[in-house]
């Protein structure tokens, strides 16, 4: 009997508690609808409760947001003019005082609570949605996947090299994107490459590395804000780790394409010889340009003993086979730490950072 | 017996504060008083919503353990006590959720600097430790003296909490020894509070 009661007595307080707590998410959650001005063009009225970056996405106005709104880059910048709210300390990472005066907020952390007026960069308005289709897809690396996709509405993407795009990942709470370089040369307009990593966990990478030949998906783009200096005396230093070769691949395979003869560097550092990849595509590359010269180094060689190149952090490749001063354009992705140290290796190589470019993740 | 008279429950009011501080004289709710201390902002938000928190499921679980939980209960006449933590923890998980989302309704610049720790007040022991300490049956509390126990004992925890967010803030400038910085200066600075409120015994005691 005391168990039947206690049972009782335990599910009617859930049960309880729950009603509650729905009746206060009605009440307290509910923003209603919430009108929104961008850049004095005629407003829209938006469900409040939602983040600014989602409720602009749901209008097809695309912000960069390289993390997909984790608050973790800090590129989804808008001048919230009215309505924002204090600024909150997730934000103040990436803002400067300038810009705290100018009212710039992180789009992803900002709320829509009320009405909104806000101020966005012209060439936003530029950022198209594209549905594309997966051509051709491949195993590069163990955990790195190399997809083709096929553009289908627009049927062409204009791009800069180096420039990346965000693909919707589906998911049951709010939109979720991730951020990937392209890969592919701009040249090639109807069709784009991505270089996934697979990351345990992650949403974008688990959903690209399951996406099969013939299934559609829904990418926005491009973005970033690079761009290559076109004067072809400019020598052009290339620094990956990992899969941050794909804008690499990008950028070289364009100046193959423009300027075969124009001085250009690639310095590719991987951990082991099972992630090496591209190495046969820039070797024929390499001797079809006499300027490009490409390294290509291991951080932990002790598990590859085959491996004949250069070993070590790829910092140190850079430290090793480039002389100082000159004209030149730097361009870095990998990781952070890879980031910082070539950073400090370039400014003993008086290279000045308004010529160095980089994108960590 | 209880004593009824606005004298008694005044002294037990004033004595949560001061002498019985549950922080100072209990060290309960430790977690959240060393991490949020950093800011009086801040500390003065988190020692508000454990206030209330605390004297809502104080009121709301005396009302549960009296109608329901002991023998003879108006509601339920089996004796239901080993259910007590349970239910405890239970309301006030409930609870916090509630307080949680009027934060963030209302102050969105206090729900991102309470962070991790709003939906942490949820474990807070300080507020286990008011709702367990007010059904001790030496105490003899009524629903009145109930309430006035839970609100001075979250009272007190924000004057805590208040007083050693300012004196953080005096200690960023102060030259403490390598060894002492950080969580050792908070720990024995902590002790003195606790030595100095002793000072206050007499004035009124539970």
């Amino acid at each position: 009997m005391t168990y039947i009661y206690a049972i009782l007595v335990l599910s009617l307080l859930g049960g309880s508690l729950s009603v509650l707590l729905l009746i206060a998410d009605r009440f307290l959650a509910d923003y209603g609808p919430c009108r929104i001005t961008v850049n004095e063009r005629e407003p829209f009225i938006v469900d409040g409760g939602c983040t600014l970056l989602n409720a602009l996405y749901e209008q097809r106005i695309f912000i960069p947001s390289a993390c997909g709104g984790q608050g973790t880059c800090g590129f989804c910048k808008v001048d919230v003019l009215d309505g924002g709210g204090p600024v909150l300390p997730t934000e103040l990472p990436f803002l400067s005082k300038a810009e705290i005066a100018a009212d710039t907020r992180l789009a992803c952390q900002v709320k829509v609570k009320q009405a909104l007026v806000l101020r966005i960069h012209p060439d936003y308005f530029n950022i198209q949605q594209f549905r594309a289709v997966v051509t051709a897809a491949k195993m590069l690396t163990p955990d790195t996947r190399e997809i083709l996709l096929e553009l289908i509405e627009p049927q062409e993407i204009v791009f800069h090299p180096s420039q990346y795009i965000q693909v919707e990942v589906p998911s049951t709470d709010e939109l979720t994107v991730r951020a990937y370089s392209i890969s592919s040369p701009p040249g090639r307009k109807i069709e784009i490459e991505l270089v996934v990593r697979l990351i345990p966990g992650g949403l974008g990478s688990t959903y690209l590395h399951s996406v099969e030949i013939d299934q559609e998906l829904t990418f926005t783009g491009p973005y970033g804000e690079f761009v290559l200096d076109d004067d072809v005396e400019t020598e052009l230093i290339c620094v990956a780790g990992g899969c941050g070769i794909a804008p690499m691949r990008s950028l070289i395979r364009h100046i193959y394409e423009v300027s075969p003869h124009r001085k250009c560097r690639l310095f590719f550092g991987v951990r082991k010889i099972e992630d090496v990849m591209y190495m046969e595509e820039f070797q024929q590359l390499a001797s079809q340009m006499p300027n490009f010269q490409m390294h290509y180094a291991l951080s932990e060689p002790k598990h590859s003993p085959q491996w004949k190149g250069e070993t070590g952090f790829i910092h140190q490749s850079v430290a090793k086979h480039l002389e100082a001063g000159g004209r030149r354009q730097v361009f870095l992705c990998g990781p952070p730490l890879m980031i910082e140290a070539t950073l400090k290796v370039l400014d003993k190589k008086e290279i000045s950072r308004d010529q160095i470019f980089y994108d960590e993740f | 017996m209880p004593d009824f008279s606005i004298t008694g429950v005044a002294v037990i009011f004033l004595a949560a504060i001061l002498t019985n501080n549950i922080l100072l004289s209990k060290f309960l709710g430790m977690c959240s008083f060393i991490a949020i201390s950093r800011n009086l902002r801040t500390a003065f938000g988190m020692g508000i919503s454990v206030t209330f928190v605390t004297f809502c499921t104080a009121v709301l679980n005396y009302g549960i353990y009296y109608g329901v939980l002991v023998r003879d209960a108006p509601l339920c006449a089996v004796d239901l006590t080993y259910l007590t933590f349970l239910v405890l923890i239970m309301v006030i998980a409930g609870f916090v959720q509630l307080v949680e989302m009027v934060i963030e309704r209302f102050s969105p610049l206090l729900y991102y600097n309470l962070g991790i720790f709003l939906p942490l007040i949820t474990v807070n022991c300080a507020i286990l430790g008011v709702n367990l300490l007010m059904i001790d049956p030496d105490r003899h509390f009524g629903l009145v003296q109930t309430a006035a126990y839970a609100l001075g004992s979250g009272l007190g925890w924000l004057l805590s909490i208040c007083l050693m967010a300012g004196l953080r803030r005096r200690l960023e400038h102060a030259d403490i020894p390598r060894p002492l910085q950080g969580l050792g200066i908070i720990l024995i600075i902590t002790g003195l509070m606790a030595m100095a409120f002793m000072g206050f015994a007499g004035v009124a005691d539970l």
